[in-house]
C-alpha cells in the first residue's frame, strides 16, 4: 500500500519537490531506540538508550569507538550503522597513514554525507536507515555533528534522536546554552537526565544495563564509561 | 613446451620496451640542501644551479618552494622530478583550500604524504629521484623534516641533502642551538654553503636562502659568497712538476 504516488523509488520526485524515499529513511531513525549528544568547550557526551531482541538477547549496542579520537552513537537500521561505521573508520585511518595526523572532524561527517546523498541520487541504492551523532575532536577543538540518511550534516551543541527522543529533546534545549561552560560531570549528569526523560516517557525506569554512555575529551580518548560507574552517578543524583 | 612467461636465461623482465617508462638515472639534477630551525621557524639554503652530468649547464634555477601556507620544500636530485612533486602538491593544496573550512595541512602532513608518494614510487621501482627538506611553521610549532629517494624519512633541528650530509651536518651538529636569531642562523648555513662551494664539484657561488615563519614563506635574493683562493700552494702551480702540460 503506497502512501504516496511517487515514494516507489528514490529516483522521483514528488510534485511539491520532496524525495518520499528520503523522508521514510528518516523514519527510520525515528523508529530506533533513542540516542543523545551533547557538548561542552571540552567534552563530548554520547549516550544512548539500549533495545533488546528479545528478553534472552543483549541490549543492542548503538555507540561506538571510531579511533581514539572519534565516535559515533547510532539510531535507525543497526546492519546499516555497520557498514557506515566501517566507512568512518576506514577513513579515519587512511587520512591518519597518509598525513600522520587525525582527520579534521568536519572533513569526516562531510564525506560521509557526501556518501549519503550518493545513496540519494543511485536507482542501484537505497538511502541509509541511520543516523549518526558523531563525536570527535581535532586542532580546533571538540565537535558534535548530526549526519542524516539525506546526506545533510550540521554541527550541534547537543542533539537527541530516535523514538520518544521529544522529552529529552526539550530539556536538552531547555538548557544547552550553558553546556560550553559545564564540567566533565555535570555533562555526563545531564546526558543521564536525557535517557531517564525518554524512559519516563514510555513508563520504564532508568536501567543501567540498558543503556550505554561514552565520553571524549581534547585530552581524554574516546570510551564507554563503565555500568558501575554510571549507577554510582545516577545514585549521587538522586541524593540530591 | 617452455613456458611463455618465463625468461629465457641471462633474460630479465626490465629489459624489456617499458624501460623507458621508468626513471634509470638522474638527468639534470640540483646539489645539496641544507637546513635549520631557528628561533622563529625555519631557514634553508641552496644554491640556483642544475647539473646536466659535470656540465654546469643551468644557473638560475629555484630549488626551493613554498607549499601552502605553512611549508617550504627544497630539493636535490632530478629537477624535472621535483617539478613533477611541485605539481602533485599544487593538487594536494588546492583540495585543502577548496575545503574552505578554517583547517589546512600542516608541514607535518605534508612531509607524511610526500614520504607515502616517495616510497610507494620506490616499490615499483620507479623512483622520483630526488632528496626533500620539508619545512614549516604551524600554531607556533616548527617543523624539519627529510624524505629521501626511497622513502627514508625522519625529523631533525638540521638537515641537510647529498654533500650536505657529509660536509654540513658535522658542522651543524657542533654549531647550532635551540633558539638561534636569524643572524646567527643565516651566518652558520653560510658557514655550511662556503664549505660545500669549495669542496662539491656541482656547488656553484649563487646561493639563495628561504625562511618559514608563522608569517609565512619567504625567500631573499640569491647572492654569492666571498671565496679566498689566495693560497700560496696555488701561486706556482707547476713547481713541483716540471714539463707538465
Amino acid at each position: 500500500m503506497l502512501r504516496n504516488q511517487y515514494d516507489t523509488d528514490v529516483m522521483t520526485w514528488s510534485p511539491m519537490g520532496r524525495l518520499f524515499q528520503v523522508e521514510y529513511a528518516m523514519d527510520a531513525v525515528k523508529q530506533g531506540g533513542a540516542a543523545f549528544g551533547l557538548r561542552s568547550r571540552s567534552h563530548v557526551v554520547l549516550a544512548s538508550v539500549d533495545r533488546a531482541v528479545s528478553g534472552l538477547s543483549f541490549h543492542q549496542r548503538k555507540i561506538f569507538k571510531i579511533d581514539d579520537r572519534t565516535g559515533v552513537a547510532m539510531a535507525g537500521l543497526a546492519a546499516d550503522g555497520r557498514v557506515v561505521l566501517q566507512y568512518l573508520a576506514s577513513e579515519c585511518i587512511n587520512y591518519s597513514f597518509v598525513y600522520e595526523s587525525p582527520i579534521p572532524v568536519s572533513r569526516l561527517v562531510a564525506r560521509l554525507a557526501d556518501k549519503a546523498q550518493a545513496c540519494t541520487m543511485l536507482s542501484l541504492k537505497r538511502p541509509y536507515g541511520v543516523g549518526c551523532l558523531v563525536a570527535g575532536t581535532d586542532e580546533s577543538g571538540v565537535h558534535l555533528y548530526y549526519n542524516c540518511p539525506s546526506g545533510d550534516y550540521f554541527e550541534c551543541q547537543a542533539f537527541a534522536i530516535g523514538s520518544h527522543s521529544q522529552a529529552a529533546k526539550v530539556c536538552l534545549e531547555r538548557e544547552f546554552e550553558t553546556f560550553n561552560d559545564r564540567p566533565r560531570e555535570e555533562l555526563i549528569q545531564r546526558a543521564l537526565l536525557a535517557i531517564t526523560e525518554t524512559l519516563r516517557w514510555q513508563g520504564k525506569e532508568f536501567d543501567s544495563s540498558s543503556c550505554t554512555v561514552a565520553i571524549l575529551g581534547e585530552n581524554e580518548a574516546f570510551h564507554v564509561i563503565s555500568r558501575s560507574v554510571i549507577e554510582q552517578l545516577v545514585d549521587s543524583s538522586k541524593a540530591t | 613446451m617452455e613456458n611463455m612467461f618465463v625468461n629465457p636465461p641471462g633474460e630479465c623482465d626490465s629489459k624489456s620496451a617499458t624501460d623507458s617508462e621508468r626513471t634509470l638515472y638522474p638527468y639534470v639534477t640540483g646539489t645539496s640542501v641544507v637546513a635549520v630551525k631557528y628561533k622563529d621557524g625555519i631557514l634553508m639554503a641552496a644554491d640556483t644551479g642544475g647539473s646536466y652530468g659535470s656540465t654546469l649547464r643551468y644557473k638560475s634555477v629555484e630549488r626551493m618552494k613554498a607549499i601552502g601556507k605553512h611549508s617550504v620544500l627544497g630539493a636535490s636530485g632530478e629537477i624535472s622530478d621535483f617539478q613533477e612533486i611541485l605539481r602533485y602538491l599544487d593538487e594536494l593544496i588546492l583540495y585543502d583550500n577548496m575545503w574552505d573550512d578554517g583547517n589546512s595541512l600542516g608541514p607535518k602532513e605534508v612531509h607524511n604524504y610526500l614520504n607515502r608518494v616517495m616510497y610507494n614510487r620506490r616499490n615499483k621501482f620507479n623512483p622520483l629521484w630526488n632528496s626533500l627538506v620539508l619545512g614549516g611553521v604551524k600554531n607556533g610549532q616548527k617543523y624539519l623534516g627529510m624524505v629521501s629517494m626511497i622513502g627514508v624519512h625522519f625529523e631533525d633541528n638540521h638537515v641537510a641533502t647529498g654533500f650536505g650530509n657529509h660536509l654540513a651536518r658535522p658542522i651543524l651538529r657542533d654549531e647550532w642551538h635551540e633558539d638561534m636569531s636569524f643572524e646567527e642562523a643565516v651566518k652558520l648555513l653560510e658557514k655550511c654553503m662556503l664549505v660545500l662551494l669549495y669542496r662539491d664539484r656541482s656547488a656553484i657561488n649563487k646561493i639563495q636562502i628561504a625562511q618559514v615563519t608563522e608569517a609565512g614563506f619567504n625567500t631573499f635574493q640569491p647572492y654569492a659568497l666571498k671565496t679566498f683562493w689566495g693560497f700560496s700552494a696555488f701561486e706556482n702551480p707547476s713547481k713541483g712538476a716540471v714539463g707538465t702540460w
